[in-house]
């Protein structure tokens, strides 16, 4: 199980207060997180990451145990503190503006 | 009794703004999707509490809402907007090749017939539709794949597909206007488009009268002539007798004939109405004065509409799609402002008065006249 914060407003689309979580099958890596994240709630889709491309969407940052994670390979493993529920994987709206 | 309904993108959120048939007391609903632009919200013909909305952000790209019962609660629908085949090129502000990116949606036109289907204009340039109430979404891609695509250019705002057309005495052909490309008709359904732009002249394009490259910023038709075509370009307030064979200009006495909307009034298809802007490097009324123009014989001789209207110290822009007329008698206009004003006028443009003056800068507009 995995816990996942998501920005006030992909909440407000999902409809969700707090944290999700979602179930990862095989290795937990950025990847998999989102595509059960995406299958949860189809809402999301296209919001985080381009529909076809799958390409992370320029403004939209990951973090996790107070790492960024945006650049790291999708397929690489995520922390054990996220894979054990301890550390949540944050999905940030970059601050942009002046 | 009627009732009326006014439908307001704008920069950060939804409203839906109500009054009985004498429009003089209105509720705001709102904002509904706070923090997201909406730049378009429109209902169905065929079903007016089937609404329409384009929710768009920097951050997360593009959803579609619909709303089954008037704009009261919302769903979101597909947002997969996927151009067909390989998408290619056009041409980038510095002429060069740049591939063709989904940006956004601009404008939705639901069919005249069906609630389930609607037509989607967006950037970059090109026309989807529906035909399952907003679940799968697919590009027609005779327009885009006409030949002179790859020549097309974006405008200031982008390359932005932002008027959609139907004809309510055909439904094969309609019209879609892109900046900067200009106007176009199919006469099949969609199949094929040509380029109606004749008679446009734009100074600072390397043909004045090229086929494409006309920075048109709307289109407007009466339902009960077709063939009658009004446009607010870039310069110039234009008009066609022949569904866009050719046009020539009505600009007349118009203080300057830059702007952004033109609409026609519900019952007389010969009254139109534009909100002329200084320049296009001055997005603001000439003159600090806010005036709606009005002409009652389809263009050349306009008068001032004033009342209720700031006519000093106003510096504010209105955008192309943020003019609507309701179907009541008298007819009704309405227009919002980068301002966040909505003006309404009750009697086809000679009083008005805001219905609300403190939203998030207006990018559309759209009326709806209802039963009981």
């Amino acid at each position: 199980m995995i816990r996942v914060a998501l920005p006030a407003h992909l909440r407000n689309l999902a409809s969700v207060d707090g944290e999700v979580v979602v179930e990862v099958t095989g290795n937990a890596t950025q990847r998999s997180v989102l595509d059960a994240l995406e299958a949860s709630y189809p809402v999301l889709s296209g919001t985080i990451r381009d529909h076809v491309t799958l390409k992370r969407r320029p403004f939209v940052r990951f973090f996790a145990c107070g790492q960024d994670l945006s650049h790291e390979p999708l397929d690489a493993l995520l922390p054990e503190e996220v894979v054990g529920g301890k550390e949540p994987y944050l999905i940030v709206g970059a601050m942009a503006g002046g | 009794m009627s009732r009326v309904r006014v439908l307001v993108g704008t920069r950060k959120g939804a409203f839906v703004l109500e009054a009985d048939g004498k429009r003089q007391n209105w509720s705001v609903n709102g904002p509904f999707f706070g923090g997201w632009e909406m730049y378009h919200l429109k209902g169905s013909p065929a079903d007016p509490n089937r609404i329409y909305a384009s929710q768009s952000s920097g951050w997360f790209g593009q959803i579609v809402q619909r709303s089954n019962d008037g704009g009261k609660t919302w769903e979101a629908v597909g947002n997969k907007f996927v151009y067909d085949g390989v998408p290619g090129t056009h041409q980038w502000y510095d002429g060069t090749p740049h591939p063709w990116e989904f940006k956004r949606v601009w404008h939705l036109e639901p069919s005249l017939t069906d609630p389930d289907t609607v037509y989607a204009g967006v950037e970059d340039a090109a026309l989807f539709r529906t035909t399952d109430g907003g679940q799968n979404w697919s590009e027609m891609p005779g327009l885009r794949g006409h030949g002179s695509g790859p020549h097309w250019q974006p405008g200031a705002g982008g390359l932005c597909l932002h008027t959609i057309l139907l004809d309510p005495s055909n439904p094969k052909r309609m019209f879609i206007a892109i900046s900067a490309a200009g106007a176009f008709r199919t006469d099949d359904g969609g199949t094929t488009w040509l380029p109606i732009n004749r008679g446009l002249k734009s100074q600072g394009i390397p043909n004045e009268e090229a086929e494409v490259g006309h920075c048109v910023h709307r289109i407007a038709m009466h339902r009960s002539r077709p063939n009658v075509l009004f446009m607010q370009k870039h310069w110039d307030v234009m008009r066609s007798d022949n569904a866009g064979d050719s046009w020539t200009e009505v600009s007349g006495n118009l203080p300057t004939d830059f702007g952004f909307p033109i609409d026609v009034h519900a019952h007389e298809p010969e009254t139109i109405y534009v909100v002329p802007i200084k320049s296009d490097s001055e997005h603001y009324p000439p003159d600090g004065k806010l005036r709606v123009y009005r002409s009652r014989s389809g263009g050349n001789e306009w008068e001032a509409l004033t009342k209720g209207l700031p006519q000093q110290d106003c510096y504010l822009n209105v955008l192309r799609d943020a003019m609507s007329v309701d179907s009541l008698d008298k007819c009704g206009i309405y227009f919002g402002t980068s301002g966040g004003q909505v003006y309404a006028s009750a009697d086809a443009g000679d009083t008005w008065s805001a219905i609300v003056r403190d939203l998030p800068p207006v990018v559309s507009v759209e009326a709806q006249t209802l039963d009981g």
